[in-house]
């Protein structure tokens, strides 16, 4: 099954999601796509002329470029997206390096598309690590037990 | 020919990036590969990268964590040596998830072995009435 991940370019999650045998619908993708065959050099900073309509889909056109910039990137996983596995409050997706408000946008699209979701935070002791591995490991079984 | 760029980062007490560019280089597969600080980049076509990389991750299954990049090494508009250095995008999230791969590859160690991990008890979120009675109790008259 496509797993949402987010934050959408975790280390962790991604590599996780593949281990334990389900495809991870992560940003990076997306990226390397725009960059290998329409040759963009940095996207979203260069977008082609059909991201801004995909962008349009989720904010109007009053909503800040980067939102609705970033918004087409993340379009083709959110549409794809079976389920969804999603950390709290991480902390490179704050500030300069992102965009509270295309954050809270995903976030609210994923809910709304009442597909299975989990709910973490990253984990700061050996304790939490065991809990955030084992409940991504039942989830992503419960995905697969679920399709059968 | 459809091509995917992925990058190995090693946490590994056992597995050194130069092991596994030679593990690679010995493959004789037709990919591009680059040896950095945290691990290695491969890219090369989608099956053959996989394939490869499958076999990587056998050598150190708690170690080494794998995720997709969207450039290929040594593209100019991301690579430092072009960009007068500073942190690649991208550096700041590794960073941050860098330093939980030990905790991460402990969890996928004891969940191999099959412990199931204590449910922590959460706090629960103050009830509103609760609340009313504590604002009344603390009012000054």
């Amino acid at each position: 099954m496509k797993v949402f991940i987010y934050p959408t370019n975790s280390l962790v999650l991604s590599d996780l999601v593949e281990r334990f045998g389900h495809e991870p619908l992560a940003i990076m993708q997306e990226i390397g796509k725009k960059v290998r065959t329409q040759s963009l050099d940095s996207p979203p900073i260069n977008i082609t002329p059909e991201d801004p309509k995909l962008g349009l889909k989720y904010a109007a056109v009053e909503v800040p470029s980067g939102v609705r910039g970033r918004m087409s990137l993340f379009d083709p996983l959110i549409s794809n997206a079976d389920a969804a596995i999603v950390v709290h409050d991480p902390a490179p997706s704050f500030g300069c390096m992102g965009c509270a408000r295309t954050n809270e946008l995903v976030n609210f699209l994923i809910r709304a598309k009442k597909i299975p979701l989990l709910e973490l935070d990253y984990p700061s002791s050996e304790d939490d690590a065991k809990e955030f591995v084992y409940k991504i490991s039942r989830f992503l079984k419960s995905l697969t037990e679920g399709k059968k | 020919m459809d091509t995917l760029t992925k990058m190995v980062v090693i946490n590994s007490e056992k597995v050194l990036p130069s092991d596994i560019v030679i593990k690679l280089y010995q493959s004789k597969a037709d990919v591009m590969i680059k040896e950095t600080c945290f691990g290695v980049i491969v890219s090369g076509e989608r099956s053959v990268v996989n394939t490869l990389l499958d076999e990587i991750r056998k050598m150190d299954p708690y170690g080494i964590f794998i995720k997709e990049r969207g450039l290929a090494p040594g593209e100019q508009y991301r690579c430092r040596a072009t960009r007068r250095g500073g942190a690649r995008p991208g550096f700041h999230s590794i960073e941050t998830e860098n330093k939980m791969l030990p905790l991460i590859a402990a969890a996928l160690k004891a969940l191999d072995k099959g412990e199931i991990p204590k449910q922590k008890q959460r706090k629960k979120k103050l009830d509103v009435e609760r609340f009313k009675e504590i604002i009344k109790q603390t009012e000054v008259s």
